[in-house]
């Protein structure tokens, strides 16, 4: 059907296009619901995050976003939901500070160990929760959920005791040696952190239409029985998406403590909610590569100008996240649902009571972007 | 000794909003709509509740407004899942985000206050024989929840609705009605979870405080397996996993172990009886 319509019409015509244009409307109520003039408002948020002031806030927050925006497409696409990369992202932050801090190495080599140690130390915490998935039926959305709070207090419990800052009041590690850190752009806080995770987006992009893998994931997504059908294993391959997402996530959580402030602070990793602003970004995006990225700095944007919006029209910055919200809210409504009914990998036995448990996403792919 | 009769208090203590709230799951479960927006619609519950308290002086309209206000929330799962046939995980997770920015941005514009409002005025749940007037009222949802889907005609319709909706539709039971009836019911369940948790359990509003005890709720639903009364013993088994940490921490461990049990208990149930589960339905994988 492509080209068959203008494109203008077909971007008229998006579900993408009608959600982000329903919340700036909702926004709109809400501004003038506090007495703000809405054109002052949108246009700081505009200058606020793309502006010179703001543009460097923005790629920093986007860094992240983008980051847990891809460590959730990549099972997405598949249609696993991991709900889990606070988790992954805190294990991830806490192994890199313990890396960088004890590793005995040149710093350049430290910085190195620190990323891949966050990598698969996220990598293992994510595979821990498609184990409980796979062997024991735990449905995974519920799984690696369940599994993030235990990581976060494991990570608080570390930096409040055995990993403290001796003399410190703040729950938070020594700050890193010298050298061991990512190197930044100039004086901005953009750091090399925005290489790594705009690298990691080109290979999702390669694997998605290149190979045969990316090819298998978005079969799965869109039509699990006939994946399996066509001798897709479903096992390991929840087990080997889930394990490329917590290394996603890992490698966000080190590129936070490998940043300023260049420790791990308890709850600061995951405070800013890069977690759910990623899977709000790709599920918007629907999971594809090149959507993600502008979803991802779409809301990084959206965020970073809520508080120059906040500054200028008092304006309380959450209307960011409200928004943000909003745009998915109208765009589930119009998501199509592939419930599969019963197990996971038996697809011909039904099940009432499991169906919800096991519920799984379709991406409407063709017509996201 | 560490299970007592004072532990078991403590625990049916703090499983009233879990199982207000995954009652509410259980019969959306039921009804056929998957509702993992249970966390949103409690947070909403919570501010509303301690908003009216704190306006009109009296917690009880709190607790009405909670419940009103939550159920309108739940309006958004229904026409979004039902009416639209929307994505309910999708638009659950929406609406959980929804509500963490929604009830922050009003708790700066309506109390000009940032992450918690404490004040010595706001009028709190006063306790019966004990317990919170709502704990007893989510005893008695349970029960009656367990009759109205067992024996009453309209639970068997809503389970009817829920296992074959298109055989209920030719049998004249509309669908949709009892969908929607299902995701406001849960709406309201979580507007009083949501009432507990700011009115009953402490007296303040904080940004976040339902902090996974809707996930807990929905957890304990599929724990449940959506019966009322297998929720109620889910719930209890967070409650007292809540109140055994409480008690450990006591005896010298440290917070972050005991913040984290809950959630370990929790997945180590569903372990335990998903795998029992099918043992004894002979599934293999």
């Amino acid at each position: 059907m492509a080209n068959t319509r203008p494109l203008v019409g077909r971007v008229l015509r998006s579900p993408v296009f009608f959600s982000v244009a329903a919340a700036v409307a909702v926004g709109a109520l809400f501004l003038v619901g506090t007495g703000a003039d809405p054109v002052t408002a949108y246009g700081a948020v505009f200058t606020g995050s793309l502006g010179s002031d703001g543009i460097g806030s923005t790629l920093t927050t986007g860094t992240s976003v983008l980051g847990m925006a891809l460590a959730l497409a990549i099972p997405l696409r598949a249609g696993l939901v991991n709900l889990g990369g606070d988790g992954q992202l805190v294990v991830g932050g806490i192994s890199a500070a313990a890396v960088g801090l004890y590793a005995p190495l040149p710093p350049a080599l430290t910085t190195l160990l620190a990323l891949l140690a966050a990598m698969a130390a996220g990598a293992l915490y994510a595979a821990l929760a498609a184990v409980c998935d796979i062997r024991f039926g735990v449905p995974l959305l519920v799984s690696s959920l369940l599994l993030s709070y235990p990581a976060s207090s494991l990570a608080s419990y570390l930096v409040r005791y055995p990993l403290k800052e001796p003399g410190s009041s703040l729950p938070q590690t020594r700050r890193l040696p010298e050298g061991v850190e990512l190197p930044a752009f100039g004086a901005s806080t953009v750091t090399a952190g925005l290489v790594l995770v705009a690298l990691a987006a080109v290979a999702y992009h390669v694997v998605d239409t290149r190979t045969a893998v990316g090819y298998e994931m978005r079969m799965t997504g869109l039509n699990p029985r006939f994946s399996a059908a066509a001798g897709v294993a479903r096992g390991p391959q929840t087990l080997r998406l889930m394990a490329v997402s917590g290394a996603m996530a890992g490698l966000v959580g080190a590129v936070g403590v490998l940043s300023f402030p260049f420790r791990f602070l308890d709850g600061a990793l995951t405070a800013p909610g890069y977690t759910w602003t990623g899977l709000t970004a790709a599920l918007l995006a629907g999971a594809a590569p090149l959507g993600t990225v502008l979803a991802s700095f779409f809301f990084a944007a959206l965020q970073v100008g809520g508080l120059a919006m906040e500054r200028t029209t008092e304006v309380p910055r959450e209307l960011a996240q409200v928004l943000q919200a909003v745009v998915i809210v109208f765009l589930a409504a119009r998501l199509r649902i592939t419930w599969r009914p019963g197990r996971r990998r038996d697809a011909s036995a039904p099940s009432g009571a499991d169906r919800g448990a096991t519920g799984r996403i379709t991406t409407e792919k063709a017509e996201a972007l | 000794m560490l299970l007592d009769s004072d532990l078991v208090l403590s625990a049916l203590r703090a499983l009233t909003p879990i199982l207000l709230a995954a009652l509410g799951g259980a019969l959306c479960e039921r009804a056929g709509v998957f509702n993992i927006g249970l966390e949103g619609m409690m947070l909403m519950g919570c501010f509303t509740a301690v908003a009216t308290s704190w306006f009109t002086g009296s917690p009880w309209l709190g607790v009405l407004a909670a419940a009103l206000a939550a159920g309108a929330y739940a309006l958004v799962l229904a026409v979004g899942a039902v009416t639209m046939k929307g994505d309910a995980v999708v638009l659950g997770v929406a609406m959980n985000l929804l509500a963490v920015g929604l009830t922050g941005f009003l708790l700066r514009t309506v109390f000009g206050v940032q992450g918690t409002f404490d004040d010595p005025g706001l009028a709190g749940l006063s306790e019966v024989a004990g317990f919170s007037p709502l704990a007893w009222l989510s005893w008695a949802a349970v029960a009656l929840t367990a009759v109205l889907l067992s024996r009453h005609a309209w639970g068997l319709r809503l389970r009817g609705v829920g296992e074959a909706p298109e055989s209920a539709a030719t049998l004249g039971v509309s669908p949709t009605k009892y969908k929607y009836g299902a995701v406001l019911a849960s709406g309201v369940l979580c507007g009083l979870a949501g009432a507990q948790l700011s009115l009953g359990n402490v007296t303040l509003f904080s940004e976040n405080m339902t902090a996974g005890r809707g996930w807990i709720a929905v957890v304990a639903v599929m724990l449940g397996r959506a019966l009322p009364w297998g929720v109620l013993l889910a719930a209890l088994l967070f409650g007292l996993a809540e109140a055994a940490g409480f008690r450990l921490q006591g005896i010298g461990l440290p917070q972050q172990a005991t913040d984290a049990a809950p959630y370990l208990a929790t997945l180590i149930a569903l372990f335990l009886t998903t795998a029992k589960r099918r043992r004894t339905t002979g599934a293999t994988t």
